[in-house]
């Protein structure tokens, strides 16, 4: 124990100490992986805030290059050989006489020259390449990392809450709520989870909140039974019975009490259904059951990539991926430091 | 001749880095010991004077972390310096370990003979029949009954003594020259502890090996050691023949440790405390008398409580927890329950309380309180009576919520009842209170990680107190603390006592500390009263034949052996 547990005295005089989220903090710093990882998502968040204040890839629909642009440095595309049709070698023919419109062209220039058109340069290479449509593949997967990562920390608030609650519940109370709660699970955890996902995406169609609907309502199964595991261990605990004895309701023995004490398992659980969510709705997508059509997703991306990857164009499948892999990483190994520090079984391991 | 000789012994635990700065904790402060053959010597300190440090530090039974130094010579070789093959080759053949919890040195999920086995086919090379049969004798040995069925049991299926019978057995079974025995009673009941403590004497007699016995209570080494080292904070204090050190300790810390136990035989008004002890003041003696007309604050009459048992499918059956409990508790006074494990006594405890666990079983009887029955009492009439009685359980590291900090502690049961007018007010109160019970302000911000067992425990007698309660349950309160800090708890309960005249329901297995406590004892035995009587009396002449045998199985330091033998 060093300086940091000399805490400030504050102005009544009483010593107010390190609460257990500083030490976990604490700890946390002493973790170089950890803090590599959180550096990168906190990179990551930064690039989604900005994605969705407009501030970056808020034209990714726009088609700026070339279809199928390739990447800036893998190099323009040779020009296709056009082949067959051979150009006719001939002079020129004067066809007006034979071309009953042609009295009429000038009056149309005329009329044209009125309206202001724009020939637009189609950039022939793009800084991660071009789909096919020549929209830039990399405004896309930061888009794309804007949608994902909504939907799974979305989904996974969602899942956490249905579980968190549930898995009190049924912990702290037993008896006939356990039961039935119980049995609710079960017939959750009996169902194969990807057809119970697709069943719900058939119900009610395409759409961000659809899926992180969709998920949350079925995800939450795991986290339930680790949380009802935790209250059932923790509700005979003698300080929740202290508590119990100085008249504590029952409400604040579940909230107040026992919670913050299983705090730690339902963090840990949530970052790893982040990471599983992400992964979900990209398969979802991939499939054709996630995200809405004018929407982008990682998903919406590797499912594009397939029909790409024949004709040999690499990129949107390359740039999905490391966007993917570098955030679900990175994820990870927070979510393992996070638990490390937070675990106060180690405490005075330190 | 020498078996085993420690010179300097030092351990160390790295404790991670802290800014850069590795950090290292000593738990063992250059200790030397030797051990000779055919001796029990006993190794006796409080908690985190080092005492099992040391011990385990002879097999490397430490976790990763430690770091050693001095010389352990094991018969001329140093074990420090040994490979561990070679040291695997000595554990359990040449040194065997007995531990505190049998439950939890016993793989639950293998047969009692299967763990005999183990070591016999694996140290003395014995084939699998042989090895039952050497187990079987084991067990024969140790005084298990019906060894034979018992080879097939699992362990769960045995009692706490039983497993520590078996726990011996395998100690045994490869004859070893040397018995690490660490704290192998302190998990039994006192019945048990008597049996055990019996049995390894016995052992060590017949097979003239030695035993290292570590226990924090000076009264069962007193009737077990031949030699006995005092350890504080990883340094020996003081090392003799056991005769030597209880006629006549020459170190401050051992006298203070004689003399702040309480005992049957005394009957101080106050204990001593080690720290007053060493500075040579005495305990204080004053005391209020007590009055024997005082108020009766709780009339109990006929209090059983049963609990459902599964059985088949569907089925259940009822289990008496307790049954048919009477008793009546005056203002200012203390009832001591005491009891083995299993008898019902923290059963009774609650069921005052209203804390079990709801459909767990019926309960019948009253419990006359402030005129109303408190078995009976509907959700909205429980709540007012929860001010007036409340409890303080044993095991100080649980009892505390460890995410509250002690000042939202002991402020929420006054919010939670409307005691003081607003935050501030409370917030007061809750100083005073810690002052009251020995802790100064600067603990209001902290939380429960950073105090020891006896300040959290005088925590929750703050938290009961906050209350203004009129009975106080104590249940095992002071039976998980230190004797010098039990000392200081029990001087406080007394104190609390004389100053607001709190009535204790104090419920305890150890008779020494009811006896210093309560003025009328009851005797609870698979759920039934035994017997029921004044303090000095139950000493004195107990009655019934159960109280007798607890009386004579509890511990009573060193008595002149030579005469009998």
């Amino acid at each position: 124990m060093s300086a940091v547990l000399i805490s400030p005295v504050a102005a009544d005089g009483i010593e107010h100490s390190e609460g257990v989220w500083h030490a976990a903090w604490r700890r946390f710093k002493t973790d170089r992986i950890g803090l590599v990882s959180a550096a990168v998502v906190i990179a990551f968040l930064v690039l989604i805030a900005l994605a969705a204040l407009g501030l970056v890839a808020k034209n990714w629909q726009k088609e700026v290059g070339v279809p199928n642009a390739p990447p800036t440095f893998v190099g323009p595309q040779p020009p296709e050989a056009i082949g067959a049709i051979e150009v006719p070698k001939g002079p020129n023919v004067d066809l007006s006489a034979v071309d009953p419109l042609a009295p009429r062209y000038k009056e149309w220039e005329e009329r044209a020259a009125k309206f202001k058109t724009e020939e637009v340069i189609k950039a022939e290479t793009l800084p991660m390449g071009g789909d096919r449509f020549g929209r830039d593949v990399l405004a896309k997967a930061v888009k794309g990392t804007q949608i994902s990562v909504f939907v799974g920390v979305m989904a996974a608030v969602v899942a956490t809450l249905i579980g968190t609650l549930l898995g009190a519940l049924s912990g702290f109370f037993g008896g006939k709520v356990g039961d039935f709660l119980e049995w609710l699970y079960n017939v959750f955890e009996a169902i194969p989870g990807i057809l119970l996902i697709f069943a719900f995406a058939a119900v009610f169609g395409r759409g961000i909140t659809t899926v992180v609907l969709i998920l949350g309502l079925t995800g939450w199964s795991g986290l339930y039974r680790q949380v009802r595991s935790e209250f059932i261990k923790h509700r005979s605990r003698e300080y929740v019975r202290s508590a119990e004895a100085i008249g504590a309701s029952v409400w604040s023995r579940i909230f107040t009490h026992i919670l913050p004490n299983v705090s730690h398992v339902v963090l840990v659980r949530m970052s790893l259904l982040v990471v599983g969510f992400i992964k979900a709705e990209v398969i979802l997508s991939y499939l054709g059951l996630g995200v809405g059509v004018d929407d982008v997703s990682w998903g919406t991306m590797l499912a594009e990539a397939q029909s790409e990857l024949i004709l040999g164009h690499w990129w949107q499948l390359a740039a999905a991926t490391v966007f993917m892999a570098a955030f679900v990483t990175a994820f990870s190994l927070m979510t393992d430091a996070l638990r490390d520090a937070l675990d106060p079984k180690l405490r005075g391991l330190e | 001749m020498t078996l085993l000789s420690i010179q300097d012994l030092r351990v160390a635990f790295r404790m991670g880095k802290v800014n850069g700065v590795a950090q290292r904790t000593e738990a063992v402060k250059g200790v030397t010991f030797d051990i000779q053959e055919n001796t029990t010597v006993a190794l006796v300190g409080e908690s985190g004077s080092g005492k099992s440090v040391t011990a385990m530090s002879v097999l490397n039974l430490l976790p990763d972390n430690a770091e050693r130094s001095g010389k352990i010579l094991w018969q001329g070789k140093d074990l420090l310096r040994t490979p561990l093959h070679e040291l695997q080759h000595l554990r359990g053949k040449d040194i065997a370990c007995v531990f505190q919890d049998p439950m939890q040195s016993l793989n639950p999920v293998f047969t009692v003979g299967d763990q005999l086995c183990e070591p016999l086919i694996k140290h003395m090379r014995m084939g699998q029949r042989a090895a039952l049969e050497r187990a079987e004798q084991c067990l024969v040995e140790v005084g298990m009954p019906e060894p034979k069925r018992r080879l097939a049991a699992y362990p769960h299926e045995l009692s706490g003594g039983q497993q520590q019978r078996v726990m011996i057995a395998m100690a045994l079974a490869c004859e070893p020259k040397l018995l690490i025995a660490d704290e192998p009673t302190t998990a039994l009941d006192v019945t048990i502890q008597r049996q055990i403590l019996e049995l390894i004497a016995e052992i060590q007699r017949k097979h003239r090996m030695s035993v290292l016995f570590i226990s924090h209570d000076l009264g069962v080494v007193g009737e077990i050691a031949d030699e006995v080292l005092v350890m504080r904070n990883g340094i020996l204090r003081e090392q003799g023949p056991v005769a030597e050190i209880f006629a006549s300790p020459k170190d401050a810390y051992t006298q203070a440790l004689l003399a702040c136990r309480p005992s049957l035989d005394r009957h101080p008004v106050r204990l001593a405390v080690i720290d007053d002890h060493i500075a040579g003041r005495d305990a204080r003696t004053d005391a209020k008398p007590k009055d024997p007309h005082a108020p009766v604050v709780l009339e109990v009459r006929g209090l059983s409580k049963s609990f459902w048992i599964k059985q088949g499918l569907f089925g259940r059956r009822e289990f008496k927890a307790v049954s048919n409990v009477s008793f009546q508790l005056r203002r200012g006074h203390t009832l001591g329950v005491v009891g083995e494990s299993g008898s019902g006594k923290t059963t009774m405890g609650l069921s005052l309380l209203r804390l079990h666990e709801v459909n767990t079983g019926p309960m019948s009887g009253e419990a006359i309180f402030g005129g109303k029955n408190l078995l009976t009492l509907s959700d909205s009439e429980r709540q007012p009576m929860r001010r007036r009685i409340q409890v303080v359980f044993q095991n100080p590291y649980a009892s505390l919520n460890p995410r509250f900090t002690i000042g939202q502690t002991l402020v929420e049961p006054m919010a939670i009842h409307g005691i003081g007018v607003d935050t501030n007010e409370r917030e007061n109160r809750a100083r005073t209170l810690l002052e009251k019970v020995g802790l100064d302000g600067k603990a209001f911000g902290r939380y429960p990680h950073e105090f020891s067992g006896g300040q959290r425990q005088r925590i929750a007698i703050a938290r009961a107190l906050t209350l203004n309660p009129e009975v106080l349950v104590l249940d095992e309160a002071v039976s998980a603390l230190d004797v010098s800090v039990q000392a200081q708890v029990l001087n406080l309960l007394r104190d609390l006592q004389d100053e607001l005249g709190l009535a204790y329901i104090f419920i305890s297995h150890d008779l020494a500390v009811v006896r210093f406590i309560s003025d009328e004892v009851l005797v609870m035995k698979d759920g039934v009263v035994v017997e029921q009587a004044s303090a000095a009396q139950i000493l004195a002449a107990p009655r019934e034949d159960y109280t007798r045998r607890l009386l004579a199985a509890v511990p009573r330091g060193y008595r002149p052996r030579g005469i009998a033998a």
